[in-house]
């Protein structure tokens, strides 16, 4: 009998290619785990007061085919213009290498955040590429890898200068020719932290107290000013001077640190980086050497291995939330490092001269169309620009703006009578032409663009031209041609582990199949070349799939409405504490200030706490792991005049479904708070709970862990937030396009809907899978990780367990009682995986000295086992340091990870093979993954902090 | 004559007439681990009992430092923005933080000495 035309059509295909394990894999798989289908199983994991019998419908599942082009249907609804808006976002041409061999190449994308340094040197060196461009264009003495955007970086610059600066007013002084959505941010920022933002023109603010000082240069309206004097004068006050710049810009600029700037930020988005309607872009932040401790972000470091030789690591870790908690320099952890990694290769194949004559170009463009302008009667508002003009156009603005859409060309309406246009490397000497058409509504004028040229002055005024060098390090000039920097990608994508190798098996931050389908309509001009501020009329398209996205995920979480500002989930959480504070507020409680948060919780929790306004009490955890209910009703009790909120994670952090967690929930509204949930391990409960229903007010979603954006070797992300009814009056929005709530708690992002243009992979996942798709992905993740826990309980205890013995989707093994008996650390064993080729599981968090293993639907049984021979194989070698077979420094696992110039060194004395080093696994073989560097040595580098490129003898070093 | 005290924080103060020298214990190098960074007071700073008066960092922690008694600092060890390391190779003497003079001497009734804080410490 054939089978029928609807089975061979497959319309489930794609869940099955999602899906790791196979069908008959499955079986065998639960009747390792002890249970007698999948159903079964979720039913002896999951709750029953939190179990949906049936999941929550999203649709059926589509093919790849229909999924592109049903969005195909409504990116073609979108009208891509040419934005000469401005407002810090500009066109900008991706070279192709870059865009096919990074932007689109998994080896880049699917990487983790660079915590094992080991196997991360590739991206390792091109952030440090990234950090000594934005150094040099600055003038700077120290850069971070990279921030979420400008407007956030200009908020971290605020908070920065409070801690660090010395003046004692509690006054942020904010030029207003500064991006409208940069000081929306810093209002929002500002208030839980009760410092007052003053704004007014520079030369206002300079008679005027504060702790510090924000300029924008150029301005937002275009303008080139010397800031020198205000900057000694705030400096004789006592105040730190901070200044939102441009790259570009400052190739042809005084950079801002060679006049006295303390603190320089900026978006990195017009080197190579699409629009995509608002992000994702890399901001960076760069500062004066002596707030080097007190810099927000992740900054990476240049130390030395065991053998001596350079290698790069993330520095200064103390600052940052992972460790610091509450008393962290900003909640940032995602930032946005492919992005910022695109930046810095555009810088390292334009070199210097490249990027300076693009900029000439752009300004030379400006210039001309400047003085055609002024010919044709109008009047330029600037004495001196860069690329941005603002005009003079009385009661025209409404006719040149109609002629520009015309034209198909969006300028900036000031509403003042002004229009603002910014040139970009897009522009052209026929874009100039058109411009003086929309602008003066005639066809022909007695000049041209070459006979402008000849005439028109530069307008950088002659005190502000750049001449110190930049991009003098021979990275920047080395890979000039197409070959030499394809060579230079490969190269360093080679030194990495990525998931296009193998299984990165992180706990909380799951590592899951970035579909190849999923990342296609990220490249659509219709989505990658759409400028944030364009009228909304022209973004039809993109309305389409956000409200859509939006619907499926309030379906999915069980809440009233969604916000897809916040592009990332520390800026989710923040988001969600303020919606939380409003509330309160608009009931007369805005007294209301405590935060409890659970033991176990992330780092970020207490960060994002603090920063919007609360106090932080901790929750004891129970012997089980569990909230020790006890506790939670005890401090809910003792602080029920003040409490505003739970940060519950679920299921929580130690891989556990809490029976208690409506109960938990229950006490936190009985005595007035609200419950923020973290939603990291979303992907535990997809289609099978929603968290709305459960008791959470307020939860944020990581689109790039459980809805599939790629993580991007440390960002982009995404964190939108749902919440109930009675807090979507107060979801954030934006001082230039309507969107959020309409008591809307501010902007949280510099974007409306954050990074929009990774948003089609979470929209096209949720399509392809469907409704029993989404929920067979969360089986199959639990599925898979109490594989793991099962098949490893003969040789490693799991440390938290929830009822019938099971873990959640993720499983912590127990590895501190190693030190005693064989001084194995965790850093011992997460090092040794790399000879077998794999990334670390998460090391030390929640527990210090333990493993959380977090393998995702994704990964196959073979990989799962191939994984698991790997601890196996571990834990003999533990033993073998157990009966001191092995000396204690010379063995396997401390002298981990092995290089190819161990093994192939003269001399050989260690009391263990070649074999044993390199190949301890009989898959270990053909397809080898050798660490470029031996382990790295983090006290060397955190004594001595060095964040530039090193010099380049120390690159030819043979691996 | 030198008598050195300790806090349940595992600080220590070494008394020299009015003037204390604080550091840590070696017990506290110890579970830190490599240091990496030092946080210091400002000399002329007047400290409570209590108060937070610098960071100690080693790689993957950081920990507060808190004043063992109230006073005024009048000297700091610049030596350790150069040479953490000192913190863990000679914790009592070239790795010393900061020195006070000391402001109300009955606080030093809270301290422990170092029979009664070794004690302390093996039961931790």
């Amino acid at each position: 009998m054939t089978a029928a035309i609807v089975d061979l059509e497959q319309r489930d295909d794609f869940i099955h290619r999602h899906i790791g394990p196979r069908e008959t894999h499955v079986a065998s798989m639960l009747r390792v785990v002890g249970a007698s289908s999948l159903d079964d199983l979720t039913a002896k994991i999951v709750p029953a007061s939190i179990l949906e019998k049936s999941p929550p419908v999203v649709g059926e599942p589509m093919t790849e085919t229909e999924a592109l082009a049903k969005l195909r249907e409504m990116a073609e609804q979108n009208k891509v213009f040419r934005s000469l808006i401005g407002l810090g976002y500009y066109d900008t041409i991706t070279p192709n290498v870059i865009l096919r061999n990074v932007l689109q190449n998994p080896g880049w994308y699917t990487a983790y955040t660079p915590y094992q340094p080991e196997i991360s040197q590739g991206r390792l060196e091109a952030l440090v590429n990234f950090q000594q461009m934005v150094m040099d264009l600055t003038g700077m003495q120290l850069a971070n890898a990279s921030m979420l955007d400008e407007g956030t970086a200009a908020a971290e610059a605020m908070t920065l200068a409070k801690r660090v600066g010395t003046h004692q007013s509690n006054t942020f002084l904010v030029a207003s020719d500064c991006h409208p959505q940069t000081i929306a941010i810093i209002e929002t920022r500002a208030k839980p932290l009760g410092i007052t933002v003053v704004t007014g023109t520079p030369e206002e603010l300079a008679g005027k107290e504060g702790f510090a000082l924000l300029l924008q240069y150029p301005t937002t309206r275009g303008e080139v000013s010397d800031y020198a004097e205000i900057t000694k004068t705030a400096h004789a006050k006592g105040m730190i001077v901070s200044v939102a710049t441009d790259l570009l810009a400052l190739t042809l600029l005084k950079p801002p640190g060679e006049w006295g700037a303390d603190i320089v930020f900026g978006s990195a988005q017009r080197f190579g980086v699409p629009l995509g309607y608002g992000g994702p872009h890399a901001a960076f932040f760069a500062v004066k050497d002596e707030y080097k401790r007190s810099v927000p972000g992740r900054i990476v470091g240049v130390s030395v291995d065991s053998k001596g030789k350079a290698a790069f690591r993330l520095a200064l870790q103390t600052r940052e939330q992972h460790i610091r908690r509450e008393k962290a320099t900003s909640n940032i952890c995602t930032a946005q490092v492919l992005l910022a990694n695109i930046a810095g290769f555009y810088a390292v194949y334009h070199g210097p001269e490249g990027l300076k004559t693009i900029a000439m170009r752009i300004h030379r463009l400006t210039s001309v169309l400047a003085a055609g302008l002024v010919k044709l009667g109008f009047e330029i508002e600037n004495n001196h620009c860069f690329d941005t003009l603002t005009i003079d156009v009385g009661n025209g603005a409404q006719d040149i703006i109609a002629r520009a859409h015309k034209h198909g060309i969006n300028l900036r309406d000031f509403g003042d009578g002004c229009l603002g246009l910014s040139l970009d490397e897009k522009s052209t000497r026929d874009e100039v032409v058109q411009l003086w058409q929309i602008f003066s509504g005639k066809s022909a004028f007695g000049f041209s663009v070459e006979s402008l040229d000849q005439t028109a002055p530069d307008l950088i005024p002659d005190n502000l031209r750049r001449t110190s060098e930049f991009l003098t390090h021979p990275t920047f000039h080395l890979y000039r041609s197409e070959t030499e920097m394809l060579r230079y990608l490969s190269h360093l994508e080679r030194k990495d582990i990525a998931l296009n190798r193998s299984m990165i098996p992180l706990g909380s931050c799951t590592m899951k199949l970035n579909a190849t389908v999923e990342m296609i309509p990220i490249s659509w001009p219709e989505f990658c070349d759409m400028h944030p501020f364009a009228p909304v009329d022209q973004a039809e398209g993109y309305r389409l799939m956000l409200q859509d996205l939006e619907q499926k995920l309030s379906t999915l979480t069980g809440f009233a409405a969604v916000s897809l500002q916040p592009n990332a989930g520390s800026q989710g959480e923040y988001a969600g504490l303020l919606t939380i504070h409003a509330y309160h507020e608009s009931r007369g409680e805005g007294h209301r200030n405590i935060c409890l948060i659970p033991s176990s919780a992330h780092g970020t929790n207490p960060a994002s706490a603090v920063m919007a306004g609360m106090h932080v009490v901790v929750v004891a955890c129970d012997t089980n792991g569990n909230v020790d209910l006890g506790d939670l009703r005890t401090k809910a009790a003792e602080h029920k005049d003040k409490l505003a909120a739970l940060m519950v994670t679920y299921p929580s952090t130690h891989g556990v479904f809490e029976e208690e967690i409506r109960e938990i929930c229950r006490i936190i509204h009985e005595y007035g708070g609200q419950v923020y949930m973290d939603g990291a391990n979303f992907n535990a409960l997809v289609g099978l709970a929603c968290p709305g229903k459960i008791g959470a007010d307020v939860m944020h979603m990581n689109l790039h862990k459980t809805f599939c954006i790629p993580h991007g070797g440390g960002g982009p992300g995404m964190g939108p937030i749902g919440v109930a009814a009675h807090l979507a009056p107060f979801l954030p929005g934006n001082p230039l396009i309507q969107t959020g709530g309409e008591q809307a708690v501010g902007a949280i992002s510099a974007a409306p809907w954050g990074s929009a243009s990774i948003l089609p992979i979470s929209w096209v996942y949720i399509s392809l899978m469907g409704t029993e798709g989404l929920k067979r992905a969360s089986q199959i993740a639990i599925l898979n990780a109490n594989y793991i826990a099962k098949k490893l309980e003969k040789y490693y205890t799991t440390l938290y367990k929830g009822k019938n013995g099971f873990v959640a989707h993720e499983c912590i093994l127990d590895t501190r009682h190693f030190k005693d008996s064989a001084h194995v650390s965790v850093d011992d064993i997460a090092k040794r995986l790399m000879d077998f080729g794999f990334h670390a599981p998460t090391m030390s968090f929640p527990v210090p000295g333990t493993l959380m293993i977090e393998p995702t639907e994704s990964e196959s049984m073979a990989e799962l086992d191939r994984f698991i021979e790997a601890l196996v194989v571990i834990r003999t070698e533990i033993s073998q340091l157990e009966s001191k077979v092995w000396p204690e420094n010379n063995n396997p696992l401390h002298l981990a990870p092995h290089t190819l110039a161990d093994l192939t060194a003269e001399e050989w004395t260690r009391p263990y093979t070649r074999h044993v080093a390199a190949f301890p696994a009989p898959y270990v073989g053909a397809d080898k993954f050798w660490p470029p560097v031996n382990r790295i040595d983090h006290v060397a580098g955190d004594r001595h902090l060095v964040c530039t490129c090193p010099p380049i003898e120390n690159y030819s070093v043979a691996a | 004559m030198t008598k050195t005290l300790f806090s349940d924080d595992h600080e220590y103060i070494r008394l020299e007439g009015a003037v204390g020298t604080i550091g840590i214990s070696d017990y506290a190098q110890n579970a830190l681990g490599d240091v990496v960074y030092v946080e210091l007071p400002k000399v002329g700073a007047k400290l409570a009992q209590g108060d937070q008066a610098g960071v100690v960092e080693s790689v993957k922690s950081a920990s507060e430092i808190y004043s063992p008694v109230s006073g005024e600092v009048v000297e700091v060890n610049a030596a350790l923005a150069n040479d953490p390391a000192q913190v863990n190779q000679d914790p009592f003497g070239k790795g010393w933080f900061y020195k006070v003079k000391i402001s109300n001497d009955t606080e030093l009734q809270k301290l422990k000495d170092e029979t009664a804080y070794n004690k302390y410490v093996q039961g931790l």
